[in-house]
């Protein structure tokens, strides 16, 4: 268990590392830092000093060395549009996108898995019909799309629950602010997290169905059956235990992608979070910040990596011999 | 052979396809009382699998039981609702499935499953259940069977496995167990142990057996009874002896024919040419008709009942189904 444990995470180190090189060599190539910190009639002496400064005429390997060195303590440089440390600004806008993420992916996670088992169990009837058809209309259109009718429907014709920002939040501890807490904070986080979610959900739900289905048919649940076990113990205890394996998997790998993902959701709700400061950074060239946020994504897919192999290892005996060898 | 455990009565047994509806059992009966061991018989595809899970309820859609009955001491089975036969089901009949590799839960304990079984047909507290799993584990031969309760299933070898399975089929001291092909999937070492084993525990406990299986020296080993199935029906059902020793059916001389003995010499080693008809293209007449070498015009029309046959010297019991042994034109 340790080895396999060692050996996973020196892979997750490798891949930061090519990571961190793609964002350094965007930092040096995608435009010129200097150009874009002085004005047009700065002479250029005063040009040459600061790029002597910002050790800009070092060989890249002392470069790559220091970018990391500064990676490492969380200091990713300043803004060139806001000209506040890029740290502080994906501070600030972290809990939102955080929180949106977490609350799509439950969301996903709990009825994508009850969707897709009563696909499994009911699969001739009209409610899993409906959900075969819901789901393919949640795989087809664009999230963007999704959002837009949700706003049309539940924001502007029925009125019900507000179209923009994050509502009411509280703030805990140092930095971080938390919508959980009050109504219109609550109520804020239903459409854009329904909007980021339905596409993992249907995923989930059609991988759950499609597992479901096949464990039904394999001989433990034959046996289980000829042993005269309880349906509901054969259905949600044995053949759910197995379905959930490759699902946590998969989940667990959206998870990184729902947070990738939640750039258009927060755009088209207009949620302060990380991704329209990325959105931002991408209009504007502004380099320090997209070098974080591709450091950061990675991070994240990283650890969610981690993470899924390790849990998968929890629930699969079969695994935890196979990680002790 | 008076009042046996599991009757089958006409027993049809049809699959809603898209090409039609297919009968994959047609007409079969057999009795099979206390303590008796039937052997089961016949090629790929016969329907042997098929019987077995008509018997203990578990066909499923788009399968259906299609006539006849199954009773078990003389009540009907075959009818009751889902939830009654899930009662009756591990309790009173059990299956034994041909794969041990895959026929317990990856993800359970050998003891859970063995626990889940006993506490889903019996009022024994858990620490009682836990007992009885022990001694169950014992009883098929696991050592150490106070450690190896707390094992998963991949930690046991096939053939430990498959004594797990068996312990799990007869935790509950069912009436009846079909068994099939319980070794084929086994290394051949174990298998005659595995065998010994299912026949040792089902006369003890009187257990009546339907055991299905390709080895003809399994059979006459074990079986006391022996059916030859053939394209769903039964082609030949008598005592074991009798029927490796004197089979009538040409389908059944043919298979015997197989197993070499110290009488037979090597021109009886037949192979039978051909191959059993699809379920959707059975002859009609008799099924086998195509491939018999002792055809004869009424085999092309009329379907041959099992009949205990006049004239030969055989034991009581001893049915076949070929117009050979019906009397009248072409018969011996
Ligand atoms: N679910 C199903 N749908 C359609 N046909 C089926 C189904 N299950 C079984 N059959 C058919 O029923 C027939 C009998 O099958 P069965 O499994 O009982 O054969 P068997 O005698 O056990 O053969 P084997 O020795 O290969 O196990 C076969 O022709 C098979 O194609
Ligand atoms: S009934 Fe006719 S075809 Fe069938 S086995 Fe007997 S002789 Fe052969
Ligand atoms: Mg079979």
């Amino acid at each position: 268990m340790l080895a396999f444990i060692i050996r996973r995470i020196a892979q997750s180190l490798f891949v930061m590392v090519a990571v961190a090189l793609i964002a350094f060599l965007m930092f040096r190539f995608v435009g010129d830092p200097v150009n874009q910190m002085v004005g047009i009639d700065t002479p250029q002496e005063e040009v040459a000093r600061l790029r002597e400064s910002l050790g800009l005429n070092d060989p890249a390997i002392v470069q790559f060395g220091r970018f990391v060195w500064d990676v490492l303590h969380f200091n990713f440089g300043v803004s060139y549009q806001f000209r506040l440390p890029v740290t502080q600004l994906l501070a600030e806008r972290a809990p939102a996108t955080l929180e949106l993420a977490l609350t799509a992916a439950i969301f996903a996670l709990i009825v994508g898995v009850i969707m897709g088992v009563y696909c499994a169990l009911n699969r001739d009837s009209w409610l899993a019909r409906v959900f075969q058809a819901v789901s393919l209309v949640g795989v087809s259109l664009p999230t963007f799309l999704i959002g837009i009718l949700l706003i049309y429907l539940f924001a502007v014709i029925l009125g019900w629950l507000p179209s923009n920002g994050r509502g009411q939040v509280v703030k805990i501890g140092e930095w971080w602010t938390t919508g959980f807490f009050t109504a219109s904070g609550l109520k804020a986080l239903i459409l854009p997290a329904i909007t980021l979610g339905l596409f993992q959900m249907t995923l989930i739900m059609r991988l759950v169905r499609a597992e479901m289905m096949e464990v039904m048919r394999t001989d433990y649940i034959k046996f289980a059956k000829a042993r005269g076990l309880r349906t509901r113990s054969i259905h949600f205890g044995h053949a759910l235990k197995n379905t959930l394996i490759p699902v946590i998997t998969i989940a667990g790998l959206q998870l990184g992608s729902i947070i990738a993902f939640a750039i258009i959701t927060e755009t088209v709700f207009n949620w302060p979070g990380m991704g329209i400061l990325f959105l931002k950074a991408v209009q504007n060239v502004d380099i320090p910040i997209m070098a974080a946020y591709l450091m950061l994504i990675g991070f994240l897919f990283v650890i969610i990596n981690l993470a899924v192999d390790l849990a998968y290892g929890l629930v699969d005996p079969r695994l935890r011999v196979a990680m002790r060898a | 052979m008076s009042d046996p455990v599991i009757s089958v009565r006409n027993l049809c047994v049809e699959f809603v396809t898209r090409r039609g509806v297919l009968r994959a059992i047609d007409n079969v009966s057999f009795d099979i009382a206390k303590g008796e061991v039937l052997g089961v018989v016949g090629e790929s595809g016969a329907g042997k699998s098929v019987t077995g899970s008509a018997i203990i309820g578990l066909i499923e859609p788009p399968g259906r039981i299609a006539g006849g009955e199954i009773l078990l001491h003389g009540k009907r089975i075959d009818n009751l609702p889902q939830e009654d036969m899930r009662r009756i089901r591990g309790r009173k009949v059990a299956m034994i499935f041909q794969d041990p590799l895959t026929s317990l839960n990856p993800l359970y304990r050998v003891g859970e499953q063995l626990i889940e079984t006993i506490l889903t047909h019996t009022d024994l507290s858990p620490s009682a259940a836990r007992e009885r799993a022990i001694a169950l584990l014992a009883e098929v031969g696991i050592p150490a069977p106070d450690k190896r309760i707390d094992g998963y299933p991949h930690e046991f070898s096939g053939g430990m496995r498959q004594r797990v399975v068996i312990a799990l089929a007869l935790s509950c001291e069912p009436d009846f167990i079909v068994a099939d092909e319980p070794t084929t999937a086994l290394d051949v070492s174990v298998q005659a142990q595995i065998i010994a084993l299912i026949k040792k525990l089902c006369r003890e406990r009187g257990t009546a057996v339907m055991l299905v299986t390709h080895d003809m020296g399994v059979i006459a080993e074990t079986a006391d009874r022996v059916a030859v199935m053939y394209a769903g029906r039964v082609a030949e059902i008598g005592p074991v002896r009798d029927v490796v020793r004197h089979p009538l059916h040409p389908y059944a001389r043919g298979l015997m024919g197989a197993i070499p003995t110290l009488e037979t010499d090597a021109e009886r080693l037949t192979q039978i040419p051909g191959a059993m008809p699809r379920l959707s293209n059975i002859p009609q007449g008799c099924a086998f008709n195509p491939r018999c070498d002792q055809a004869f015009d009424r085999c092309h029309v009329e379907r041959p009942e099992p009949i205990e046959p006049q004239g030969e010297n055989v034991e009581p019991g001893h049915r076949v189904a070929c117009h050979l042994y019906t009397g009248g034109e072409g018969a011996r």
